[in-house]
């Protein structure tokens, strides 16, 4: 939230048009000066490519067909261990947070697991699966698995005891209770850990296509490198940025139509 | 005739200032509303009650019988006893010892609950939340018709599609209340229900209380610790002490009740010396 919001008689000078501009001016004069500064010859293009040969390489890839390929072959990693790690989080948060047996048997466990960093896990991970697909899938899901565990299990665990016991008073079953009560409760926790997954889940991929995949994002950026095309590098990694945007802007979305009760994702 | 007597004619029935009548006889027939009109509420008796958390006895032995449609308030210093008393009425925790009995067979829509929190779910709008009041009949077809007309009950029918984190203390507080009478219960157990609102608020809501409660006639049991509202709106006043009913009194003051007067600052006066010791109810200054 910015200071803009918070206050409200600077709030009522804001330009509405500019509003939805405004995140992209830092990005824009980011662009320039890096334009500048290669154009100008401050920085070799050795070191950095400008942004126009970065755009005419991603022009080139496009043409080719590769690019698209690449990206789109990255992009089913991600949403697939996505969905499978983020599955089988959110299963044993909801279990271990409304389960007392559930919690006691598995939470120790997948406390002592989710200290060992799931990355170190990459040459066990080669050594069973190779380098195909489901490498790539297994290292996703366990990195999402656990920021959505503990989310929900957070947010299920701290719903107001209070409205828990009004619910029963007027008579809920347990499925309406959770429906009604239990889940809307725990929903702005599962977000903050579906935002946390989302980031783990970009790391995670670069991480695995970088050191064993044939093909998607990561691999395209180390094949440049092998070959010394600096500029295919570059526009890797702006790909992925620019990913990790589209991904956290669609859960904000999300958040919002899903939180209008909540007081910070009201209008004024 | 006195300046408050003219105030209590004027919230009399029309019927009863054009005929010719005793005056006094008047406002007694007004205050024994309930052998008058015959009332929904339910009569409840409780015998021998006890209970305990661990070592700590909290009710020792309670023994009383309110009739039906009787507005009884529960007072006492912290910690004696009345919520968990009004806790065990409500059914929400079981007794040690001892019977709670109603006078006739009891469904759960039929006793209700406020609390001093509103315990409004803040993801649903204000109809839905008064909606959930219904229990078991919230997915029957009149569901929102019922909700909407316990809203306006309270006054609030406007803000129907609003959150509640919008609504102020006291609006929270009577849609809360809409959420308990909704399902028309028979008792409605208050639970300090107007401990957290301002001064100003507390009153209307006090005489919103007043009036549905004589509208629908339920059984009343009402727990807070302020010794003017419980004489303003009760009929009969349960002073609690060390876990026992200490003293039982009448409030014998006609309705409707006129807010600041002398017979009902007397008995404000008189209960608040029995819970705190004689001369406690001077100002120490």
């Amino acid at each position: 939230m910015s200071i803009v919001e918070i206050l409200p008689r600077v709030r009522s000078f804001r330009l509405p048009r500019i509003d939805g501009l405004t995140q992209w001016i830092v990005p824009l004069v980011i662009l320039l000066v890096w334009q500048a500064a290669c154009v100008t010859g401050y920085v070799p293009a050795r070191v950095m490519p400008a942004p126009t040969d970065v755009a005419l390489a991603g022009w080139k890839l496009l043409i080719s067909g590769e690019l698209a390929q690449n990206i789109w072959v990255s992009f089913w990693r991600a949403s697939v261990g996505f969905l499978i790690g983020g599955s089988i989080g959110f299963a044993f948060g909801l279990a271990n947070g409304l389960s007392q047996l559930s919690s006691k048997l598995t939470d120790t466990t997948l406390q002592m697991v989710r200290n060992v960093p799931h990355l170190a896990l990459i040459p066990l991970v080669i050594l069973w699966f190779g380098i195909d697909e489901s490498a790539k899938l297994f290292l996703v899901a366990l990195g999402v698995f656990f920021p959505i565990y503990l989310n929900t299990l957070h947010g299920i665990r701290t719903v107001d005891p209070q409205l828990i016991e009004m619910g029963r008073i007027y008579g809920m079953s347990n499925s309406e209770l959770f429906r009604r009560v239990i889940f809307p409760g725990a929903l702005p926790s599962i977000f903050v850990g579906v935002r946390f997954a989302l980031g783990i889940m970009w790391l995670t991929l670069i991480v695995a296509e970088t050191i064993a995949a044939s093909s998607g994002l990561g691999y395209m950026a180390m094949q440049a490198r092998e070959f010394m095309q600096i500029d295919v590098v570059v526009l890797s990694i702006l790909i992925y940025a620019l990913l990790g945007k589209v991904a956290d802007s669609a859960s904000r979305g999300l958040e919002r139509l899903t939180l209008s009760w909540h007081p910070a994702f009201q209008k004024h | 005739m006195t300046v408050q007597q003219s105030l209590r004619l004027s919230h009399a029935d029309a019927q009863v200032i054009d005929v010719p009548v005793d005056f006094e006889q008047a406002i007694a027939t007004q205050a024994r509303r309930p052998s008058e009109q015959k009332s929904r509420g339910l009569s409840l008796t409780i015998r021998g009650l006890r209970k305990s958390f661990g070592s700590n006895e909290v009710l020792r032995g309670v023994d009383l019988h309110i009739p039906a449609g009787q507005f009884v308030a529960i007072v006492g210093q912290s910690g004696c006893g009345k919520s968990t008393l009004l806790r065990l009425i409500a059914g929400l925790d079981a007794p040690t010892a001892g019977t709670i009995s109603f006078g006739e067979e009891t469904r759960a829509e039929d006793i209700r609950v406020m609390f001093q929190e509103p315990r409004l779910l803040p993801w649903a709008s204000v109809l839905s939340n008064v909606e959930v009041g219904l229990g078991t009949d919230r997915t029957s077809a009149d569901a929102k018709a019922r909700a909407e007309s316990a809203l306006t009950e309270v006054g609030l029918a406007e803000k129907r599609d609003q959150w509640p984190s919008v609504l102020s203390g006291g609006q929270k507080q009577r849609v809360a209340l809409a959420r308990a009478l909704v399902s028309h219960p028979r008792v409605l157990a208050l639970d300090e229900p107007l401990g957290a609102l301002d001064a100003l608020t507390r009153i209307s809501m006090q005489q919103l209380l007043g009036r549905v409660w004589h509208d629908q006639t339920f059984t009343s049991i009402l727990v807070t610790h302020d010794v003017s509202e419980a004489v303003a709106l009760a009929d009969r006043v349960l002073v609690i002490e060390d876990g026992r009913i200490a003293h039982d009194i009448n409030v014998d003051i006609a309705r409707p009740r006129q807010r600041g007067s002398a017979d009902l600052a007397a008995l404000e006066g008189s209960i608040l010396r029995n819970l705190l010791g004689p001369g406690a109810d001077a100002t120490g200054l």
